[in-house]
């Protein structure tokens, strides 16, 4: 039982929250500007590398004043790592996707494809292919909350990196529910997501909109590529391509243009695939670990065939 | 003499893979030029390809499964048809809604491919791949060929093995690119007469203005259906004729989606979408520049390393070739932005029944 929840359910739901976030980025730029962005992945791994590179030019500076035991933490290094990726989306927009943005969709999402190649040839040739470890060592669950669970009779096991993600991903979402919900530029946000010329015609400033958009999703785009690398510990150029199926699909499954679908989505997503290598029947993994990436498309092509406008009745093209 | 020869083998095996990238180019042209369905999923077509035909043609092996020693014509046959069948399963799901969500699906089918085939080890020899898949007109000189007939019809084993020996050992390079070359010019002029015949008018007439074509009575799901099955089965042909060309195939590095789907995409539209020729024309000078920057920079890396010898040159050589491929990323976006036509534009095939002088009258759109 412990095991289940320690293994499988707490790991499902923190690739959960890394979907989830990444898909809110995709499903905000499918809304609003309508096209599936491509290189979203790919701006994760930029993200994660941005704050790895903070971190190391952080701790190398500790060590040119003689501090040898400066380091910043990831969740702080994002900081600046994430305004960056916004200015990198701003400036995609702006060379890349803006010139597109009277034809026809198909061209956008071209461009998007052709980003996505240059911006992980671009990581590549800075941060060169190999991996990179993001944080040494084993991470020890959290003393404090093994003995708060196990006083109340139970054993739940936690690294202090999953509570960081949980935290982090819920500040997030509140912030972003906040922003659509309560702000004037996040209502604009979701009236030109629901009917762009509608939006036009009642003096909504797109332009300011589709800004915002890209601020957003950078935010969460970088967050999310932190915290996949704070769980794997390990950076590598080809991570952002390999969450891009998944985000998809949980964009999908929450329905495009939903942001709140979006992190339900995301949420489902990640418990899926852990959970599918939980031994249900027997003592095998109910499926082989290697196909974890094909419970997402699954999941996807059902919701295709099923209910092409997702769980929570998004746009339906 | 021997240099000579050194610059004709070159010559040829430009010509070996740009003809395979050509093949690529004009499947992807009977997906996007004639039908605009966005596929970006060509290598996952070419795996499948170039598996079944590995699998199918091989000598037996412990390594994998099978290895049916089947002639090669029929191991390529079933390679497209296999890559068909692929793509028969997006297409159902995936043709009726928006392109963006074929291009996903695309995406995902050859990410799902590629998970297969480096998880199902029995089968196929997981991330160690399959190995000495045979080559046309190489295989003549091994000894499972020419021990069996039709080859053991017109000599002993000895005679034939004698024969080899006294060839040149690049004997079947210039007969394996004429191969090639011939299977484009047929794909060629299949092509051409699918676009000028009533079926390509159609695809055209679906393409620019669906709502149109479907009032007018055309099936317009279907025949998107049929546009994407034809371009993935002659995207399996080319993986079959990839998995020749390379002799080893694996899952992961032979299969690299940006060299095979991106430069496809790359070439298709530099060449010009829409345009067959200009499919054949930019898979060839894509390839040229891609193949000619590789002499560049090893030439380039050379030189610095011998200037800066403090520098490492397998970390230029590791990050020139990256550089290489945002460089191709970024031509794609100039092409995409300045040149959307590409260098030989769309050329729409006259209706038969409508003279030049009243092209006018026919309501022909932009």
């Amino acid at each position: 039982m412990w095991e289940f929840v320690n293994y499988y359910f707490i790991p499902g739901l923190v690739l959960g929250c890394i979907y989830a976030l990444g898909a809110i980025g995709i499903t905000l730029t499918f809304g609003i500007l309508r096209f599936s962005n491509f290189a979203h992945g790919e701006i994760m791994m930029s993200g994660a590398y941005l704050t790895w590179t903070v971190m190391a030019a952080f701790t190398a500076l500790g060590a040119y004043f003689g501090f040898s035991d400066w380091a910043l933490h990831p969740l702080i290094a994002m900081v600046p790592a994430a305004a960056l990726v916004i200015l990198i989306f701003l400036a995609t927009d702006r060379f890349f996707y803006k010139p597109f943005r009277k034809a026809e969709t198909i061209k956008v999402v071209m461009a998007s494809f052709g980003m996505m190649l240059i911006i992980r040839s671009a990581v590549q040739v800075i941060w060169g292919p190999n991996q990179i470890t993001f944080v040494r060592g084993i991470a020890k669950p959290n003393a404090t909350l093994s003995e708060i669970t196990s006083n109340m009779g139970l054993q739940i096991l936690m690294p202090n990196k999953h509570l960081f993600i949980f935290a982090g991903t819920i500040i997030l979402v509140v912030a972003l529910g906040y922003l659509l919900n309560r702000t004037r530029i996040g209502k604009a946000m979701r009236a030109v997501s629901d009917s762009p010329d509608l939006a036009h015609v009642t003096g909504i400033n797109v332009d300011k909109v589709i800004r915002a958009t890209w601020i957003v999703g950078g935010i969460c785009a970088a967050a999310a590529g932190v915290f996949l690398v704070m769980d794997t510990q390990m950076l590598e150029t080809t991570m952002g391509f390999r969450m891009l199926l998944p985000m998809f699909a949980a964009a999908i499954l929450g329905g495009i243009g939903k942001p709140y679908g979006a992190v339900a989505g995301g949420l489902i997503i990640g418990l899926a695939e852990e959970l599918s290598a939980y031994p249900w029947i027997g003592d095998t993994p109910l499926l082989s670990p290697g196909y974890k990436t094909g419970v997402a498309f699954a999941i996807m092509v059902v919701m295709l065939i099923v209910r092409p406008q997702g769980l929570f009745k998004g746009r339906s093209f | 003499m021997e240099a000579y020869v050194g610059y004709f083998l070159y010559l040829l095996s430009l010509l070996t893979v740009g003809g395979i990238y050509a093949i690529f180019a004009l499947g992807l042209n009977v997906q996007w030029g004639f039908a605009g369905l966005f596929n970006v999923g060509i290598v996952g077509f070419a795996a499948v390809g170039a598996y079944t035909y590995a699998l199918l043609t091989t000598a037996e092996s412990t390594f994998h499964l099978g290895g049916f020693g089947l002639p090669l014509p029929l191991g390529m046959f079933v390679g497209m048809i296999m890559s068909a069948i692929v793509a028969a399963f997006i297409g159902l799901i995936c043709i009726r809604l928006r392109a963006d969500y074929l291009a996903i699906a695309t995406i995902g089918i050859a990410e799902i491919i590629k998970l297969v085939l480096k998880n199902e080890t029995e089968i196929t020899n997981g991330p160690r791949g399959v190995n000495k898949i045979p080559r046309f007109w190489e295989h003549f000189s091994e000894e499972r060929f020419y021990s069996s007939w039709p080859m053991s019809w017109f000599g002993t084993s000895e005679n034939w093995e004698a024969f080899f020996d006294k060839l040149p050992n690049w004997y079947w390079q210039p007969l394996f690119a004429a191969t090639i070359l011939l299977i484009v010019y047929i794909i060629y002029r299949m092509l051409e007469r699918a676009r000028t015949a009533p079926w390509g008018r159609m695809m055209t007439a679906i393409r620019e203005n669906e709502p149109a074509a479907r009032a007018s009575g055309k099936d317009v799901t279907r025949r998107r259906i049929e546009a994407f099955v034809i371009g993935a089965a002659i995207m399996g042909l080319a993986g079959a004729l990839f998995a020749q060309h390379l002799r080893l195939i694996e899952p992961t590095n032979t299969f690299d989606p940006a060299k095979v789907t991106f430069l496809t995409w790359v070439m298709l539209i530099l060449g010009g979408s829409g345009n067959n020729r200009g499919a054949i024309l930019g898979a060839f000078l894509i390839w040229t520049i891609w193949s000619a920057s590789e002499l560049v920079i090893t030439g380039s890396i050379g030189l610095i390393s011998n200037i800066f010898s403090t520098l490492d040159p397998s970390f230029l050589q590791t990050r020139a070739g990256f550089l290489r491929m945002m460089l191709i990323g970024i031509l794609m976006q100039v092409i995409l932005q300045r040149y959307p036509e590409g260098i030989l534009p769309e050329v729409r095939p006259a209706s038969p029944k409508a003279d030049n002088n009243d092209a006018g009258l026919t309501g022909e759109t932009k």
